[in-house]
């Protein structure tokens, strides 16, 4: 049977390789990820390794906060170096501090930065060399007042050892020696992270942090264990610290970053399950189609004595190699495709450490069956339709297949699969106390029933739905065809230049051919139906992605017009990264300033759960407008050392009122006791300020390192273009803040977000391509199955024109059904999770905006247009078959 | 005796008045080399209008050859094919289109309707690809004649061999074609229907003088037409005039002889 199913195989080259496409791709999305994630992994698992192999005992700051890669553990004494050294195991050790962002500026004036890498700081003792893990590629170690910085911004920047060049660590920019270029053990980059080197105390000076360590590293006397050194250390000293040993920080380091890592990780993988997912729609389908297309074959091989199990074994048979096959194409492009993205980072700026890919075990046989399964589940139904062709058929022109005994109870059946997606979703967005796990969980399975029930369900509308959608096809070919018509026409003139009669370029759309592609996407309407599907669940997600964007942006610009009652603020060049305090207090002095005030964030423990938490300075009354429930504008300034202003929502699940006690914790472990002065209703569109927020001078004094998210400003007069100047060169010092008007300001987080969004889309891109692969597919198996026909329509008068629009328009039609289903689904489904995060109660991890659903129009016509021209795309390839049959083999084809 | 019998055929020179198709010559070779194949040779015939012309042959003779030649489906080796006075065998694919949609009709052994449309719009289906306008009456006349007056709407589906084949034949006329090709129209009919199917046929050549060419196997279809055809080994050995069928089952067995 083996044998039977690879001389198929062959024989059907081109229809396996088009719906082997689908899991080519989806298991190139799998291996990809894996071999980058696991080679970003490995890189930093070995820098961690290289940059504390000297460190027998690492000594820092005990918090009681989560670990988070994006704050800075607390600083402890310098004192305690001299506690360290005097404990009598202790050969060396060494204290330093690290900080960021602490730029370097380049010749233009602007952060030397790659995408969003941190900018990182740190001193350096090249004295004691078991613990620096620098080395020095050019010029000499720092001495006071002097930097050294890596190779990477070296060349970005055009430095070299002896020029003097700007750096903006905690205070205004700096203007220093570079006396060297240094670069990081072995590896020319960290991720596009920039670094900045000086000398202990100049450190100290511009990381503000005179008289303080970030840690102390410790190296054993030969024959202790860095264990008992970490011991003894511990012991030792106060239990404000917490002592590891060398290995032990490497592999927290290494684990913090793989657990980001690992999200960014999973969060691939889930797009590749989507891919894979839409690849079973295609597969399925593709099947179905030549299963109809060899009832005959089965029939025969059934009336030669073979059994049903066997003609099962056949099919799946096929499938299992089709999968074989395809998995390991898969694996191997994802290979490729892994190699390309690192290639791309490196060309951005945002280099590995080391640049050898990482294939794990892991990657391979994970790939391998996920492919294979995929494939095989995707073969299962079809297989099993095929066995139930009577051997009779093999005698009878034109018999079908018979139809599955649950075909009565299959549109009731799809219905069902729809209501009980919709509630899964339900459940999954707004029931209470589910874990992370369990919402992702529960939400996936829901869109998976409801995608696989509206495919089912709406094989018995493809009727309406043609008729509907027919139509707009038509007008949107037509309207194409007229925008490319000089190209057309241009393509027609070389041709008959060349003496090639090709018929002269029209776009009048043709009545009867439309009509015939109209009846025949109604007559396979099986096909039909789950060709579309595949399209409309990339397209159902596209439009959710795009309308998150729009309600999210849309209730953005809303809440800053409505808060915000200034004229320019003032945040990072590159919109994310906080700025220095000095940077207000310098934008405070430009001429014309009314009022000022500034956003602070930072993270605390609030009620036992790591959370942020904002503070408020100078005029915060007459810059933000909050809608209160308790207190009033002019409680925003009189916050003081024990006032805390919290949002209804907050004020809600804890049971406070006005008066009411709010504990905090603060990173390097210290409480502090606050009382509510305000509540306060945060907008829909996006809070300013965190659940909790205290004046800014509570938080000074609580946070070290406290830096600005934003500052907001009244000028006399407005916004003007004296205002903006004076602003602009108040801030000359900071060269990474940037005083916008609240226009700019606006764009330019809106832009911020669309960035993001377009990694999404770049995402979804596979599915849609699979998909489209779909359509190819089915036009393919649609033609060779009407050869006939088309041989008939050749012979009456149909030119090979006509043919090919034929097939075309019946393209357009299937991806407009697609596209319509997925664009109403993508609406739905957006305006389900719109709801849901407005709904946000004070235990989400982030502080996700308080939105409002908003449909922005253009996006979803041209989401429209573009399944049109994916129809009209997919259609190229079969239509020119079509129209290149030869009439009489056509005429005489089975 | 072949030649003399072909020369009799055919004007050597163009077609003229009164002939809807005109062939001189006509050779088709499949394949290359050893393998090739001498489907037709040395044919030549004309089809003067409102006749009705039958081909008959054994099996592999090369009527089917022929008949696609003659329509233009298929390109001679060597020879030439006029219609309608129309040279056509250097004729580019769009041309030879263009020319079907007004010159010829076709009838096919396995019906060959479109299962989507109704039996109506099947007829007219020629007249729509052709970017041409419906005659009412004169479709409301074939429709008439064919017999499904009151089966206009049925899908091919719901209709019986015999009314396929009606509705096909309803489709080649409904152009007015010069020429109107069949293959085996009966082929895939049983005995009772065939003879319903030869019938109209008939009465198509007869009442609107229908110029048409059948390529039949059998010797009862051969009867109805206004001469037949014997083709062997790719050539025409015999002509008979319109003959009982008796007379042209004989003249058949004495070719495979
Ligand atoms: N495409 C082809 N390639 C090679 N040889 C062919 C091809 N088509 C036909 N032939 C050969 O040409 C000869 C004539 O075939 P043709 O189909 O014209 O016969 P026919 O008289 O119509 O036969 P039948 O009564 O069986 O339909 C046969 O020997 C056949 O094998
Ligand atoms: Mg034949």
């Amino acid at each position: 049977m083996i044998k039977v199913a690879l001389r198929g195989l062959l024989g059907r080259k081109l229809r396996s390789a088009l719906s082997a496409m689908a899991i080519v791709l989806g298991v190139a999305m799998i291996s990809g990820t894996y071999v980058l994630t696991d080679t970003i992994n490995g890189s930093f698992n070995s820098l961690y390794k290289e940059i504390y192999k000297g460190t027998d005992a690492y000594v820092a700051a005990r918090t009681p906060l989560k670990a988070n890669q994006n704050a800075q553990s607390p600083s402890i004494p310098e004192s305690l170096l001299a506690q360290v050294r005097a404990v009598k195991d202790v050969r060396v050790a060494d204290g330093g501090v690290t900080s960021f962002p602490v730029s370097i500026i380049g010749k233009n004036g602007k952060v030397i930065a790659n995408g969003g890498a941190p900018n990182l700081g740190f001193s350096v003792n090249p004295k004691i060399s078991v613990f620096n893990s620098l080395t020095l590629v050019s010029g000499s170690w720092p001495s006071p007042n002097q930097v050294v910085i890596d190779q990477g911004s070296a060349k970005k920047g055009g430095f070299k050892a002896g020029d003097m060049i700007g750096i903006l660590g905690a205070g205004p920019e700096q203007k220093m020696r570079l006396s060297g270029i240094v670069k990081f053990g072995t590896s020319n980059g960290i991720l596009g992270s920039t670094l900045a080197g000086f000398d202990l105390e100049t450190a100290q000076k511009v990381f503000d942090k005179v008289g303080k360590f970030d840690f102390i590293q410790a190296a054993a006397k030969p024959g202790v264990s860095p264990a008992k050194l970490a011991q003894e250390l511990q012991a030792a000293l106060p239990a404000s610290v917490t002592v590891k040993t060398g290995q032990a920080e490497a592999a927290k380091q290494t684990s913090d970053t793989s657990a980001s890592i690992s999200i960014i990780r999973d969060f691939l993988l889930a797009f590749a399950a989507i891919a894979l997912f839409v690849g079973i729609f295609v597969i399925v389908n593709s099947l179905s189609i030549t299963i109809a297309q060899r009832m005959r074959e089965f029939a025969t091989l059934r009336t030669l004595g073979a059994s049903r199990a066997q003609v099962l074994g056949s099919i799946v048979g096929e499938s299992l190699i089709v999968g074989v096959i395809a998995s390991v194409i898969g694996l191997l492009l994802g290979f490729g495709l892994a190699r390309f993205l690192m290639w791309v980072f490196g060309r951005a700026g945002l280099e590995l450490p080391a640049n050898a890919m990482v294939i794990l075990p892991r990657t391979i046989w994970v790939s391998l069956i996920v492919g294979v399964v995929v494939t095989l589940i995707a073969s299962v139904r079809p297989a099993l339709r095929a066995t139930r062709v009577p051997p009779i058929a093999a005698v009878r022109e034109g018999a079908t297949l018979p139809p599955s005994r649950f075909h009565r109870f299959r549109t009731v059946g799809s219905l069902i699969l729809v209501a009980l997606g919709f509630l899964a979703l339900l459940d999954g967005l707004f029931a209470k106390g589910l874990t992370t796990k369990q919402i992702l969980f529960t939400i996936g399975a829901g869109a998976l029933f409801i995608f696989i029930g509206v495919a089912l369900v709406s094989a018995r509308f493809v009727k309406p739905l043609s008729r509907f959608v027919s139509p707009i096809g038509v007008v949107a070919v037509v309207a194409l065809s007229v925008l490319v018509w000089p190209i057309s026409i241009l393509i027609w003139a070389i041709k008959h230049a060349a003496g090639n009669a090709t018929e002269f370029p029209s776009v009048a759309p043709d009545k009867i051919m439309n009509k015939l592609a109209l009846r025949n996407a109604i007559r396979g309407r099986e096909r039909t139906a789950s060709t579309a599907a595949a399209l409309m669940i990339g397209l159902a997600l596209v439009t959710l992605v795009s309308v998150f964007a729009s309600s999210l942006t849309t209730s953005f610009k809303g809440a800053v017009d409505s808060i915000f009652t200034g004229d320019y603020a003032v945040t990072a060049a590159n919109g994310f990264t906080p700025i220095p305090v000095s940077a207000a207090k310098a934008a405070a002095k430009a001429p014309g300033v009314e009022a000022i005030a500034s956003v602070r964030v930072g993270e605390a423990l609030v009620y036992k759960k790591t959370a942020q938490v904002s503070a408020v300075d100078g005029n915060a009354s007459q810059l933000f407008k909050l809608t209160w429930v308790q207190g009033s504008q002019q409680t925003l300034d009189t916050l003081g050392s024990t006032g805390v202003l919290v949002s209804d929502s907050f004020a809600k699940s804890h049971h406070l009122k006005l008066h009411s006690p709010v504990g905090i914790v603060t990173p390097d472990g210290r409480p502090l006791s606050l009382e509510v002065a305000g509540i306060y209703k945060p907008p829909t569109g996006g809070s300013p300020l965190a659940d909790v927020t205290i004046s800014a001078k509570r938080f000074d004094s609580a946070f070290q390192n406290p830096l600005n998210e934003f500052t907001l400003i009244k000028m006399k007069g407005g916004q003007t273009a004296a205002n903006t100047k004076a602003l602009g060169r108040s801030l000359a010092k900071f060269p990474n803040a940037k005083a916008q008007t609240k226009q700019q300001f606006v764009d330019a987080y809106i832009s911020v977000i669309n960035q993001a969004l377009t990694i999404l889309y770049v995402l979804l891109a596979f599915s849609l391509v699979i998909s489209f692969f779909g359509i190819i597919n089915t036009l393919v198996l649609t033609v060779f199955e009407r050869t006939r026909e088309l041989g008939m329509l050749r012979a009456i008068g149909t030119t090979r024109r006509q043919a090919r629009r034929m097939i075309r328009h019946e393209a357009v039609i299937t991806a407009l059904i697609g596209g319509a289903l997925g664009i109403v689904l993508g609406m739905v489904f957006g305006a389900l999770l719109v709801e849901r995060i407005k709904n946000l109660s004070f235990s989400a991890p982030d502080r996700l905006p308080y939105i409002n659903f908003v449909l922005a129009g253009y996006p979803l016509v041209f989401f429209a247009v573009a399944a049109v021209i994916v129809g009209i795309i997919a259609a190229i390839f079969p239509a020119r078959r079509a129209a290149k049959l030869n009439i009489l083999e056509a005429l005489q084809y089975e | 005796m072949s030649t003399g019998a072909t020369k009799k055929l055919v004007s050597k020179t163009a077609a003229p008045d009164g002939i809807a198709v005109h062939a001189v010559d006509l050779c088709r070779i499949y394949g290359e080399g050893d393998t090739a194949v001498n489907a037709l040779c040395g044919v030549s015939l004309d089809v003067p209008n409102g006749h009705l012309t039958a081909v008959m042959g054994p099996s592999g003779s090369g009527k089917s050859t022929l008949m696609h030649i003659l329509a233009g489906l298929d390109k001679p080796t060597t020879g030439t094919v006029e219609i309608a006075g129309t040279e056509i065998t250097n004729l580019s694919d769009s041309e030879l289109t263009r020319l079907r949609r007004k010159h010829v009709g076709f009838i096919f052994q396995f019906f060959n309707l479109l299962p989507m449309l109704t039996a109506e719009e099947n007829i007219v289906l020629p007249l729509e690809v052709g970017g041409r306008d419906i005659d009412k009456d004169w479709l409301d006349e074939i429709t008439g004649k064919v017999g499904l007056a009151n089966r206009r709407k049925h899908r091919p589906s719901e209709l019986s061999g015999g009314e396929q084949q009606r509705v096909a034949i309803a489709r080649a006329l409904v152009l007015r074609p010069t020429v109107m090709f069949a293959d085996e129209p009966t082929g895939n009919l049983d005995s009772r229907t065939s003879g319903e199917i030869l019938q109209l046929l008939e009465e198509m050549v007869k009442d609107y003088g229908q110029t048409t060419v059948m390529v039949t196997h059998d010797a009862r279809a051969a009867s109805i037409a206004d001469r037949v055809l014997f083709l062997a080994d790719g050539a025409i050995e015999r002509e008979l005039p319109r003959s009982e069928p008796g007379a042209v089952l004989a003249a058949m067995n004495e070719l495979s002889r």
